[in-house]
């Protein structure tokens, strides 16, 4: 299972990524430059976090006319597994492979913090190796991480079971501040109708061994893992 | 051609929380401006474009906005001003 790592102009979790599969996880990994227009057969494209293109107009806004975006949007319709971690998730709604967008944090403060997230649903190809209910400790950082859509499109997406992961306190309730950017109805992550696209703030990839404080993002990759192997 | 100055405005849609707007609207109630009701923050773009007439260059900058300037999930616009250049 070959993993593509796409790298925009001011991507900065491109290096976490790759060392998250590569080192890890000890599966191939290549870099996608973003004015590329080849993906290299890879298995799944990760959309990193970062700054591309500065943030400017809005965050990803920019990073969806990459020549690369094509190919990936081409690669999530045909069923292939699209990662879109932080901005990689704003990228994602702007080019709408997603519903919604991120705006600026509600405290309009830069976040960076570890936070907890609750598995909403075990049944899709990103949280295999979870339980519903399970709550993992991911870090997060961003400025512009309040998920907002419409109230017609949260509902489909509960309904759907499209919202994955939402913010919790370490016993897995939503509390006063355990939300931390106040996104709607504290949604951290959420996936596309087909399943294969997963928008998501906190950094998994950040997450992948003890000495960094916290293992729990591995869960993330190994249901991918565990879906393309079987 | 001809040229043109277009500058659009780009707020919040309503409904659409804003903190920073919210955030002024308390600092000017503050101050004394108890008639202010609501505050939107947002971007003013200012485009020079060469286009037939004002009505194309209006026409431009209105698709330009929903293919990128605004986000149609969260964003309005406003044309404010078509001026020959």
């Amino acid at each position: 299972m070959k993993f593509g790592i796409v790298t925009f102009p001011g991507s900065n979790c491109d290096y976490d990524s790759y060392h998250a599969v590569a080192d890890v996880l000890g599966l191939p990994a290549v870099y996608l430059w973003h004015k590329s227009t080849d993906l290299e057969g890879v298995d799944v494209v990760v959309l990193p976090g970062g700054f591309s293109y500065g943030d400017y107009l809005r965050a990803g806004a920019i990073a969806r006319f990459s020549p690369i975006m094509k190919e990936v949007a081409a690669h999530a319709r045909a069923g292939g597994p699209v990662l879109g971690i932080c901005n990689g998730f704003q990228i994602a709604c702007e080019a709408g492979l997603l519903p919604g967008a991120l705006l600026r944090n509600e405290k309009l403060q830069f976040v960076s913090d570890r936070v907890y997230m609750r598995v909403e649903n075990a049944d899709t190809m990103f949280t295999s190796r979870c339980e519903t209910g399970d709550v993992l400790r991911i870090p997060v950082a961003h400025g512009d991480g309040r998920f907002t859509a419409d109230e017609e499109t949260l509902d489909r997406l509960e309904g759907e079971g499209r919202v994955i992961f939402r913010y919790v306190n370490a016993d897995g309730v939503p509390d006063a501040t355990s939300n931390p950017n106040g996104a709607m109805r504290d949604i951290a992550g959420i996936i596309s109708a087909e399943g294969n696209v997963l928008g998501l703030m906190p950094h998994p990839e950040r997450a992948m061994e003890e000495l960094v404080g916290s293992a729990d993002g591995r869960r993330i990759f190994e249901s991918l893992l565990a879906r393309v192997s079987a | 051609m001809s040229r043109f100055r277009v500058a659009v405005h780009i707020v919040p849609r309503k409904g659409i929380l804003d903190p920073q707007g919210k955030a002024v609207s308390d600092a000017l109630h503050s101050l004394g401006f108890d008639g202010v009701t609501d505050t939107r923050i947002g971007r003013h773009i200012v485009l020079h474009i060469a286009a037939p007439d004002a009505k194309a260059a209006d026409a431009q900058v209105r698709e330009m906005c929903g293919k990128l300037l605004a986000n149609p999930v969260t964003e309005d616009f406003e044309i404010a001003t078509v001026e020959a250049a």
